[in-house]
Parts: C-alpha cells; sequence; structure tokens
C-alpha cells in the first residue's frame, strides 16, 4: 500500500490539493468546552485560595493569606500567639500520603504477578482475562464501595464466615479502621494497576528471559534484572494512575474509614458542605493536592523522556 | 522450552485471587439483593421483593426522579461529548503534525489526570462565580466535559487505524468533503464512535464525586440518591438498585468492547 501513489502522503495533509484545512474548527469545540468549563475554573479556584471567606459559604473578594496561613501555621486559639508551624492539616495529608502509597504497593504486589500470567496466555483467553480486569473498572465506583462495606461491617458476610470456620469467636472489627481505608484503596484502583502493566509485559521480547536463563540466571534473577528493568514504563505508569487517585479518594475513607481516617479528599469536601464551610480554605487545599499531583506526573513525563532516550 | 521461563510459581494463584478480590464483593450484593429477609445479615430464600420496593415501594418517586436524572443527563452528555470527541479526532488524526498538537492533547487529557475532587471544586467555584444556580444544567455540563476524554480515545484509536486512502478516493472520484466524510469515513468509524458514546454514558452514569458538588439542594441522580441512602444504613432496595445499576454498567462495556472490536480488520491498512 505504501507504494500506491499519493494515499501516504494523504495523511500529512489535505486529501485534495486545495482544501483548505479544518483542523481549527474541528478542534475548537474541544477547546472551548474543556477550556472554558475545566481551565478556566481551575485558575478560578487559584484565585479563589487567595479571598476572604464568606460569612456562609462562598467568598468575599478580597485579597487574603488566610487559607495557607490556616493551613500552615498556628495562632493559638485567639490568634495572638507567635505563629508556630500547623500540624493538623498536615497530617491529613501525611496520612492521605501514606495511605496511597501503600496501596500503590499491594497493588503492585498483586497487579504485576496477574499482569505477567494474562500476558502469558494463548491470544484468546489473554483478551479475555484482559476483558474480566478491565469491566469492574467501568462498574460505578460508589456501588463497589458500599459492597465492600456490605462484606466487611460487624455482621457482615466476611465475620460470618471467619465465625462459622472457628477462626474467631466474636466479630473482628474491619470497618472504620485503617485496614478498611487500605481494601477500599486496593479494590477501587486494582485494574489500573494491571492494565498498563500488561500492555508493557505483551510487548515484552521473552527472548530476554530465555538468554538470561542460558547464562544461568535463575528465573527470579531474571525477573529482577531483565524482566522488571524492561517494563519499567508500564509499572511507573501503573503506579501513576494508582497513587494520584487513591491521593484525593473520597468514597473509601468516606464509607470504609472512620473519623480516624480522615483524608484529603473529605477535609476538602467538608469546606464546602452546607454554611459552615470555608470555600478559600477548600480551594487552597485542592490546589496543594493538586501541586502535588502535577509534580508526580511532571515526574512521571521526565522518567518517561528518559526511558525514550535509553 | 520456551513456555519455561514464562512461567513463575504462584503468579497464576495470585491472578485468580485477583479476579476473585474484584468480582467476589459485587456477586455477594447482587446475591444479597435477592434476599427475602428484611434483615440484611441473615439469608431468607430467592425473592424479587426489592426490586418490585424499588419500582413500587414508598421510595419509589424518588428513585424515579433520580433515575431520569441520571439516564438523561448520560445521554445528553454522552452525545455531546462523542460529537466534540470525533471532530477532534478528525483534526488530531488526519491532520499530520500542526503547531499545538500536544498541547490539544494535553488538554484532551486533562479531564483525566486532575483529581476528581479537585475538578470537583473547581467546577462548583466557577458556577458560583457566574451565578448559574446548581441543578440539571450545572450537572450536565460538567459531565459533557469530563466524558470527552473517554469518547475522545476509542474514536483516535479507531480513525488511526482507517486507511487515508479510503477518503482519497472517494474525493479523487469527486466526492465532496461532507459527501467523504459521510458516506466513507462516518461508517467505518462507526464502531469506535459507538465504543465512546458507550463509555461515556456509564462514565457520566456512575459519576459522584463531582455530581455531588455541583447538583444543588434537591437534585438526585441515582448515585447521589444511593449514597443518601447508605449513610443510613445498607438497605435491601439499595442492593436491588445497585445490582441493576451493575447490570447495565457491564452490559455497556461488554457491548462497547464488541464494538470496538467488529470490523477492525476490514478497516486496516492493507
Amino acid at each position: 500500500m505504501a507504494a500506491a501513489g499519493p494515499a501516504p502522503g494523504a495523511a500529512r495533509g489535505p486529501a485534495v490539493p486545495g482544501d483548505r484545512p479544518l483542523t481549527l474548527p474541528l478542534l475548537l469545540p474541544a477547546w472551548a468546552v474543556i477550556g472554558v468549563f475545566l481551565v478556566v475554573p481551575v485558575g478560578l479556584m487559584v484565585v479563589y485560595s487567595f479571598l476572604t471567606q464568606g460569612f456562609r459559604g462562598g467568598v468575599i473578594w478580597e485579597f487574603s493569606l488566610a487559607a495557607y496561613d490556616r493551613f500552615f501555621l498556628d495562632r493559638g486559639l485567639f490568634g495572638d500567639e507567635p505563629p508556630r508551624l500547623e500540624w493538623t492539616y498536615i497530617a491529613v495529608f501525611w496520612r492521605s500520603l501514606w495511605q496511597a502509597g501503600l496501596a500503590t504497593l499491594t497493588c503492585l504486589i498483586v497487579g504485576f504477578p496477574t499482569a505477567w500470567f494474562i500476558a502469558t496466555r494463548p491470544a484468546r483467553s489473554r483478551t479475555a482475562w484482559a476483558f474480566l480486569i478491565t469491566v469492574p473498572y467501568w462498574v460505578n465506583l460508589l456501588i463497589r464501595t458500599v459492597s465492600l462495606r456490605f462484606l466487611i461491617r460487624d455482621q457482615g458476610p466476611v465475620n460470618q464466615a471467619l465465625i462459622a470456620l472457628g477462626l474467631t469467636d466474636a466479630p473482628i472489627q474491619m470497618l472504620n479502621t485503617d485496614f478498611a481505608v487500605q481494601l477500599g484503596l486496593f479494590y477501587s484502583y486494582l485494574p489500573f494497576m494491571v492494565l498498563p502493566i500488561y500492555a508493557a509485559v505483551e510487548r515484552y521480547d521473552f527472548a530476554l528471559s530465555e538468554a538470561a536463563a542460558d547464562l544461568g540466571a535463575s528465573r527470579w534473577v531474571a525477573l529482577r534484572e531483565v524482566v522488571i528493568p524492561s517494563v519499567r514504563p508500564g509499572i511507573v505508569a501503573g503506579c501513576l494512575l494508582v497513587f494520584i487517585p487513591s491521593l484525593g479518594a473520597f468514597l473509601a475513607p468516606d464509607l470504609l474509614g472512620g473519623a480516624k481516617t480522615y483524608m484529603i479528599g473529605s477535609l476538602i469536601e467538608d469546606q464546602f458542605k452546607g454554611s459552615l464551610g470555608n470555600w478559600p480554605f477548600g480551594a487552597a487545599v485542592s490546589v496543594i493536592l493538586l501541586s502535588m499531583v502535577l509534580v508526580a506526573l511532571l515526574f512521571y513525563a521526565r522518567n518517561q523522556a528518559r526511558e525514550g532516550r535509553a | 522450552m520456551s513456555g519455561g521461563v514464562r512461567h513463575y510459581p504462584g503468579f497464576a494463584a495470585i491472578a485468580a485471587l485477583c479476579l476473585a478480590i474484584l468480582y467476589l464483593p459485587l456477586g455477594v450484593v447482587a446475591v444479597y439483593s435477592f434476599n427475602a429477609s428484611t434483615s440484611i445479615t441473615a439469608w431468607g430464600g430467592f425473592s424479587w421483593r426489592w426490586y418490585i420496593d424499588v419500582f413500587q415501594g414508598p421510595e419509589a418517586p424518588r428513585f424515579r426522579a433520580a433515575a431520569w436524572n441520571s439516564v438523561t443527563i448520560a445521554f445528553l452528555a454522552a452525545s455531546v461529548a462523542t460529537a466534540i470527541a470525533v471532530a477532534a479526532a478528525v483534526a488530531m488524526v488526519r491532520s499530520g503534525r500542526f503547531r499545538g498538537k500536544s498541547a490539544t492533547f494535553a488538554l484532551i487529557s486533562l479531564p483525566l489526570m486532575v483529581p476528581e475532587i479537585v475538578t470537583a471544586v473547581a467546577t462548583l467555584i466557577f458556577f458560583s462565580t457566574i451565578g448559574l444556580t446548581p441543578g440539571y444544567l450545572t450537572i450536565l455540563i460538567a459531565h459533557i466535559t469530563f466524558c470527552i476524554p473517554f469518547a475522545y480515545l476509542p474514536v483516535a484509536a479507531r480513525l488511526s487505524g482507517i486507511d487515508p486512502a479510503f477518503e482519497a478516493a472517494a474525493r479523487d472520484l469527486y466526492a465532496s468533503r461532507g459527501q467523504a466524510f459521510r458516506l466513507i469515513l462516518l461508517p467505518l468509524l462507526a464502531p469506535g464512535i459507538v465504543s465512546g458514546w458507550l463509555l461515556a454514558f456509564i462514565i457520566s452514569l456512575d459519576d459522584f464525586i463531582i455530581t455531588n458538588f455541583v447538583k444543588g439542594a434537591g437534585m438526585e441522580t441515582l448515585p447521589t440518591a444511593i449514597f443518601g441512602s447508605v449513610k443510613q444504613g445498607i438497605k435491601p432496595n439499595i442492593m436491588a438498585i445497585s445490582t441493576m445499576l451493575l447490570a447495565v454498567s457491564i452490559l455497556f462495556v461488554t457491548l462497547s468492547w464488541l464494538a470496538g472490536r467488529t470490523g477492525r480488520r476490514a478497516a486496516a491498512p492493507s
């Protein structure tokens, strides 16, 4: 096909010479909608984080650093003490960071072998497996979280089964613990880990493993020294796809964790609920969360660029 | 012997475990939605009573209103987002290299990269600033925005597999640009469009976090109605609704997947 006349050139310009390019008018709707309804709002959110809190939600249009001051500095109960570092909100971020980090790690530990197993099936069952992993991703996240809540209640099926098996006498409290949040995050985002690694392993040249084996490497050494470096872009992508949504997760901490497992998502949500909220503070917390995500994405982009050169 | 280096002991077990973890909770909820008992703890035999309760019980009007909002918003949001995505995909895939191409791709993928809760906050602030009262319209606009990348990806993937020679041949045979698009490209692209529309539809139908922020008082979609009820405890009728929503999602993903596979070979460059 490539040698058959002018057709390949058509991909790089108008199909017929003299056609006016339609690129701009075709892209305009996408630019307009995402620009006006996402980029502008995010910009506005940054502006709001520097405004004064309104009396019943909302803002007063006066410049103020109060939101960031509240986040980082403790000025005592009456605001007249010398400022010290405020730990309350940093602790919420810290808890979210390690919850998201740990969920990423457990997803990786389960996701990598799964992805490897799928990628080494014959073509037909490979597609079926990949499809089965994909389906839960498209199932309502709220319903998935609710179903976990149902499962791990004190009187839920899991505790009933444990008692029936004689493994425990009284129900084990799982709901409203850090464990429940971990389980929720793991369960919510596991497909995000499996799919990119699967895509990477599928492109992996198994002759490399054979070469390693011929040179006397055990399969575990080959995994560490040959396979993992080769499929690293997939692993990094998977980790990012789990880590970013886990960091801002709202449903898992809210429905599975209790007051003790307060995370960034709930902190933000509370600032916009009813008349007790503080919009500039909620906006500031969102700005800080978004900056952390941007750092993670930049790290990813740099990593990808390095892989590209290597 | 080539199977040797592909096999790692224990990996099959972990993969099986992975599937079990993903499906077990959904299966349990689906089974308990058919529980005849009022208690959600004990099994009281098979029954359709909670499904009947959803449609005819005391909460039926509330669920019906929420379902109507959810389905109409999902239909409109998916349709508008898919139209925008098709236009964008044609420009991105068929225009070769142009200035701002990678920036445009980043813009289209932006809704996937910004954490949902941040999008929710930003959208709420935006509507509040321009003075648009939260309600049906604000939910619809927010949904159109985040549905675009979900509709775009399958359409663009399909389009890059269609040989431009088909359109070029039509133009050579004196088809106008519009005719070449309508009669040649659109039919070839149709599976990608269907696939993208279906994905956008379920993404809109399932959204909770953004909807919860921009819906305003008194307005409910199915997920926000479910969330409100679950806060007071998981009742069997909620499990019945959840199971129905689950079935819709699984049906739509399957259809989308099948649409993505049909005729892929026919349109590919030879």
